[in-house]
Parts: structure tokens; C-alpha cells; sequence
């Protein structure tokens, strides 16, 4: 038997590959129990890589009756096995809650005899959290795919966001990998659940009283790296997904080499690809919020993202025809297009040029990456425009000073520009 | 001129009353103590009166609404001299013209009143993140914090809904007063000044049998879910500034 401290070690272990941390979008206020999930998510603290911990993320097992390469708890793989009870994780659980060192629960499992098996024991433990712990935190479970429809239903109830990882980007890739699996039984999950949120919110138009099911929505992760698929794919996956199923979020989650003996993937002591995987969220955040279309940004001619430059300024190097762009004239949707502009700058540029036409020592008050902006906006006393520079010109200067920017920013971070 | 309050907001806002009185608009507003410095320069003490303190809030409300005092009363829970004065030229300068644009980040005073503001609502949701409650034998829950800022009236009614059912008290060492919920209220507290508490993990009380084993699990949990691989100490450092390691469980003595 292995002491508790241990089991969590290597559940915890095995779960941290699932990058999302997301707490936000709950929906469930605090009737006098414990906990609150309504406010925007907490990161209580940073693990030594940087990323945000939010919740206890942990897997119910590690033993698995399948054997995708890619992962660490493949059956073929030699770790030590352990399981929790439903028990145990619940204690764990109200107990970290209570010290406010997490915002709620992720959950996820190896899979244990069967789908359903394992679903089943995912389910009675934040069906126990809910209804005998009154725990109003966040929980994020992951759905095992080919599950019975009326477990994930019931888990449905007491989470507030779930999950099916689609793993690898593309079907071939994945029959590479791991060729027990298909995309196809990670579609089923997500449409049932899809459509049981659509039903919930039919229904609240009429009724006073429906039950929350999934308030935060859907999620999916995908690996990059360990298989060959260029950026084009992945984003024409994400943007499928992200519409078919209306998914919350994707997670693109740079593969970490855990596996010696599979010569399709990188081997250990590669080093996973961190800047791809920014690039790749930058890449998500220009198409969801900054009105680009993915055509713009990937496509036939360029398959890849660069990775010395981030996907905006590498869009506003080709199409030199929209710069510079008047700062005091110009609408929101274009200001947010300049490179060293996000949506926050742009929001208080537009508030601020109300007052008064901007000058440039007033648009670096404002918080914009102002050497990168420069290049691509005139402001009211910008000395007759010297018109748009080379671009090769502008991106060696703009590398230079600053030429690290790439390498600390990190996938956590939300302000990606 | 310095006038010198109470420390409280509505003493801060009869500053504003009596220089309006005595036509001292550049008058400097501290707390308690006269600086050493300035010992010898001319000083007045400003006794808090609800009458006074309530004729500005009406007045301030009228103009710039709840919200417009609540972006003052954010700037004053900075908690630096350098805040205060910049509120107090704000706020004479809005009763002198009857108007101000709250939303003008070109003026200089309302960029700087607004960046401080951002500053504090960074330490407040730092404070929400980062106190680490532990739990006593009576299940008190206690939690120890020296925020930069005065953000603690700010986080109560965050604890209050998400603890709803346990006791808690959240207590300030820097500015040595604290809040306590029993269930049902939330209440100020603090104690006397030679009482201090400094060391957040030896201060007085009988642990729950509990307690270290859960606060041993949580350094195993943080410890695993890190990502070797990934490791970036700048980001994390970033995140997780020094200054607050003591009161961190999982960072406390690494
Ligand atoms: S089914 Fe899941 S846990 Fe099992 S090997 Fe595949 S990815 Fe890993």
C-alpha cells in the first residue's frame, strides 16, 4: 500500500500534462454553504513553470486500458499505479478549499475497466461534492469518451465546465499515435452535452427554475508536436470545434517527450515547443477577439507560424497597404489591428481621444508596446509620416530591441500582444 | 500646511470640508504623526465630523455618482501620502468646478489617480488569491496578510460569500486590525500595539490535529503538478513576487 502523500504525488503527477486552469464562467452563488463560483477565476498561486494553479488537478487513476503513446499512463508504460478513492478526493478537495488554496476541482481519469466504470466513479464524486458537501467551487471534469449518455447527463448537473481532449489535431495524426482511438468518439460527448446546454438554456426562457448544466461550457485540448501536423491544421480543427461545438476554450498543449520507445515522437530530452504553443494561443485570441479571419493569418501560403514574431505583427509585416493607422480617426477594430495595441489600449485610446487629439507622449501613457506601435500608427504629432518602412526593416528593428520578448511570455499570460 | 486626519476616509474627506472653510486648498492631508521635517511648518488637526464628512460625500455624489466616489475611496485605501494628496487636489478641483471627467486619462492628476487605482485592485486580488487560511482547533480559520496597499475592506465580502459557513478572521500585521466572521456578521477587529503578531506560522494557537498534514499535502500537490521541462523562474516570479512567499504555504522557506 502506498501512503497517501505518495498516491497524490503520482496522481497529480500524471495530471498536470492538461494545461487548461481555467476557473472562470461558473455560474453557482452561495446559498450558505461553501463556496463561490460565480466570480471570474483565481490563480492561487504559480507552479515553478509559470502557469496558473487554480485548481486540484488530479486524475481518479492512472491505470489505463489503452495505450496512446503520447501519454504517460498508456498500460505499455512502466509508472506505478494508483487510485483514489471517491472519498478521499472529496476530502481533499473541501479541505484545500477551505485554506483557499484553489478555486475548485479538475478531474479526470485514466480509463479503468470501462468507460463507464470509470465515468461512474468520476461522477459520484462532485455528485457527493454538491449535494452533501454544499461545495459551490468550480469543477471541471473531463468527460471519458464513450461514456453512456445518462452519466454524462447526471455529472452534467453538479459540474461547471467539461472536457473531451481531442489529443491530436488531426485523425491521421492520431492514428499514428494512438490507432485504438478516434475523433469521432470525442464528437459524441461534446454533441451530447452540446445539446443538453442548448436545452437549458431553452428551457430558462420559459421556466423560472432549470438546473445549471455545464455553466462554463465545453473545453477541449489538443498536443502539439508530437505528431506532424503544421499550424494551418491545428487552427482549422480549433475553428471547427470551436463552432460545432461551441467550445469555451482550446488548449494547445506543446508536447512534453515522455516516451523513449516510440520512434514517431520526439524523444525525451527534446525540448517541448513553448514559443509554437504561445504562438498558437496568440493565434486563437487574434480570431476570437481581435476580428481576424484564420485565412488571414494561415493559410496555403503560409502553413506556419513564425516564431520570432507574434501572428499580429507578422500579418501587419504582409499587408503593409492598411499602415500607418491614424490613432485619433481610426476605428476600434483597426486600432486593435496595430501591432503593441491590445484591446485595453485600444478601449482607453478611444476613451482618451474624446478629450482631445492624442499626441505620442499621451499614447505611451496609455500602456501600448509603443517601440512596436510605432512603426504602424501616426498620432497627432507625428512628424509627417515617413511612410511605412520596409518591413524586413521594421521586424529586424523591432527583434532588436527587444529580442526576448518571445521567450518569456508565456501561454498563461492573457495579455498576449 | 498640513492637515492631519484620523487615517479613516470620512476623516480624509473633512480635510476636503475644512479646506473649502478656510480657503487652504493646497493644504496636505497625513495621517496621525506630523513628519519630522516639518515640524516647524504650520499643521492642523482635523477632527472627523459625520456633518462635515457627509455634506462632500452628498456633494461628490451629485456630480460624479457612487461610482465616481468609489474610484476616490479606492485611490485612499493606496495608502500613501503621494494618493491622498493627489485625491484631495482632485476633489477640490471638482467642487471648485463643479465638474470633472473621471474618464480623461490626458490630465495628469486623473492618469495618476486611475494607474494608482489599477494598483490596488492588483493587491486586492492578489489578497484574494494568496491568503492561505489555517485552521485552529476551536475550526477557526485564520489567515495572516501584510498587503501593500489597505485593500482588506475591499476582500471581506469575497471571503464572507465563499465561506460562508466556516469562521474565519483575515488579519492586517502591517496596519494591525483585521476582520473576523462568525457565521452570520463580519467585524472589524484589531488589538493593542504590543500585542503584534509577526511570524504568520507561530502565532498562538492550538492547531487542528489536521492541519499540518493537509498543509504537507499541498506542498506534495504544488510540488507535482509543476512541470520540469517548462520551468520558467522569471514568469513564476513574475506571478509570485518574493514579497509574499512568508504567507504562502507552498512557498514559505524554499
Ligand atoms: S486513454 Fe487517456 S489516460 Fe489512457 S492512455 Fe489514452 S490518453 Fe492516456
Amino acid at each position: 500500500m502506498l501512503g497517501f502523500d505518495e498516491k497524490l504525488k503520482i496522481l497529480a503527477d500524471a495530471a498536470k500534462y492538461d494545461v487548461s486552469c481555467s476557473s472562470s464562467g461558473g455560474k453557482r452563488k452561495n446559498g450558505g454553504g461553501i463556496g463561490d463560483s460565480s466570480a471570474s477565476g483565481i490563480c492561487h498561486t504559480y507552479t515553478e513553470d509559470g502557469r496558473c494553479v487554480s485548481l486540484l488537478k488530479i486524475l481518479m487513476t492512472n491505470y489505463c486500458i489503452y495505450d496512446c503513446a503520447f501519454c504517460v499512463s498508456r498500460r505499455s508504460n512502466d509508472v506505478q499505479r494508483s487510485a483514489f478513492s471517491v472519498k478521499e478526493v472529496v476530502e481533499l478537495t473541501m479541505n484545500f478549499y477551505r485554506r483557499n488554496y484553489i478555486e475548485g476541482l479538475f478531474l479526470s481519469s485514466g480509463i479503468f475497466k470501462s468507460a463507464d466504470y470509470t465515468m461512474e466513479r468520476l461522477m459520484l464524486v462532485v455528485k457527493k461534492l454538491r449535494t452533501e458537501e454544499r461545495f459551490n467551487g468550480y469543477i471541471h471534469l473531463k468527460a471519458i469518451p464513450g461514456a453512456s449518455e445518462a452519466l454524462l447527463k447526471e455529472a452534467g448537473l453538479y459540474v461547471d465546465r467539461m472536457s473531451v481532449n481531442l489529443e491530436i489535431p488531426t485523425e491521421e495524426g492520431l492514428k499514428l499515435v494512438a490507432p485504438e482511438k478516434d475523433h469521432q468518439s470525442v464528437r459524441e460527448p461534446l454533441t451530447i452535452v452540446k445539446n443538453e446546454i442548448k436545452a437549458a438554456q431553452r428551457d430558462k426562457k420559459f421556466l423560472k427554475k432549470v438546473p445549471l448544466f455545464v455553466p462554463a461550457g465545453q473545453s477541449t485540448q489538443m498536443v502539439i508536436g508530437a505528431t506532424p501536423e503544421n499550424d494551418l491544421q491545428i487552427m482549422q480543427t480549433a475553428s471547427e470545434y470551436y463552432k460545432d461545438f461551441d467550445l469555451k476554450r482550446v488548449y494547445y498543449s506543446g508536447y512534453i517527450p515522455i516516451n523513449d520507445k516510440d520512434s514517431k515522437l520526439p524523444q525525451v530530452g527534446t525540448t517541448p515547443p513553448l514559443v509554437r504553443e504561445n504562438r498558437l494561443y496568440q493565434t486563437d485570441w487574434l480570431l476570437r477577439f481581435y476580428g481576424f479571419s484564420l485565412n488571414e493569418i494561415l493559410n496555403n501560403k503560409h502553413q506556419h507560424l513564425e516564431l520570432d514574431i507574434d501572428p499580429k505583427l507578422s500579418w501587419a509585416l504582409r499587408n503593409p497597404q492598411y499602415f500607418p493607422i491614424d490613432i485619433n480617426k481610426a476605428d476600434y477594430n483597426w486600432i486593435i489591428r496595430i501591432p503593441g495595441i491590445g484591446t485595453h489600449s485600444a478601449r482607453k485610446i478611444i476613451q482618451a481621444r474624446k478629450y482631445g487629439k492624442l499626441k505620442e507622449f499621451q499614447l505611451q501613457k496609455l500602456g501600448i508596446a509603443h517601440s512596436r506601435a510605432k512603426y504602424f500608427m501616426i498620432c497627432q504629432d507625428t512628424v509627417a509620416s515617413s511612410g511605412f518602412l520596409y518591413p524586413e526593416r521594421i521586424k529586424k528593428a523591432i527583434l532588436e530591441h527587444n529580442p526576448k520578448s518571445a521567450l518569456i511570455r508565456s501561454a498563461s499570460q492573457l495579455s498576449l500582444f | 500646511m498640513h492637515y492631519i486626519f484620523d487615517g479613516s476616509f470620512s476623516g480624509f474627506l473633512c480635510c476636503v470640508f475644512e479646506a473649502f472653510e478656510r480657503k487652504e486648498f493646497n493644504a496636505i492631508p497625513i495621517k496621525d504623526k506630523i513628519p519630522e521635517t516639518d515640524l516647524f511648518s504650520k499643521h492642523r488637526m482635523i477632527i472627523t465630523d459625520d456633518t462635515k464628512w457627509n455634506r462632500i460625500f452628498v456633494g461628490m455624489e451629485k456630480i460624479i455618482g457612487k461610482k465616481g466616489i468609489q474610484t476616490f475611496y479606492h485611490n485612499f485605501l493606496a495608502d500613501t501620502p503621494q494618493a491622498w494628496q493627489n485625491g484631495f487636489r482632485l476633489i477640490v478641483k471638482l467642487f471648485k468646478t463643479g465638474s470633472i471627467d473621471m474618464g480623461n486619462y490626458g490630465n495628469t492628476e486623473m492618469l495618476m489617480m486611475h494607474q494608482t487605482i489599477k494598483k490596488v485592485s492588483r493587491e486586492r486580488h492578489r489578497m484574494k488569491a494568496f491568503v492561505r487560511f489555517v485552521k485552529s482547533s476551536e475550526n477557526l480559520y485564520t489567515a495572516l496578510i501584510e498587503p501593500d496597499f489597505n485593500v482588506l475592506p475591499l476582500v471581506t465580502n469575497f471571503f464572507k460569500n465563499r465561506f460562508a459557513d466556516q469562521h474565519w478572521l483575515i488579519y492586517d500585521l502591517r496596519r494591525n486590525y483585521g476582520y473576523h466572521y462568525d457565521g452570520h456578521a463580519v467585524q472589524e477587529v484589531s488589538r493593542s500595539n504590543d500585542e503584534r503578531i509577526s511570524d504568520p506560522y507561530s502565532f498562538e494557537v492550538e492547531l487542528d490535529p489536521r492541519e499540518l498534514e493537509f498543509q504537507h499535502l499541498w506542498i506534495t500537490y504544488f510540488k507535482s503538478t509543476n512541470i520540469e521541462s517548462r520551468k520558467n523562474i522569471k514568469l513564476h516570479l513574475k506571478h509570485v513576487p518574493r514579497r509574499y512567499w512568508n504567507y504562502l504555504v507552498e512557498k514559505k522557506g524554499t
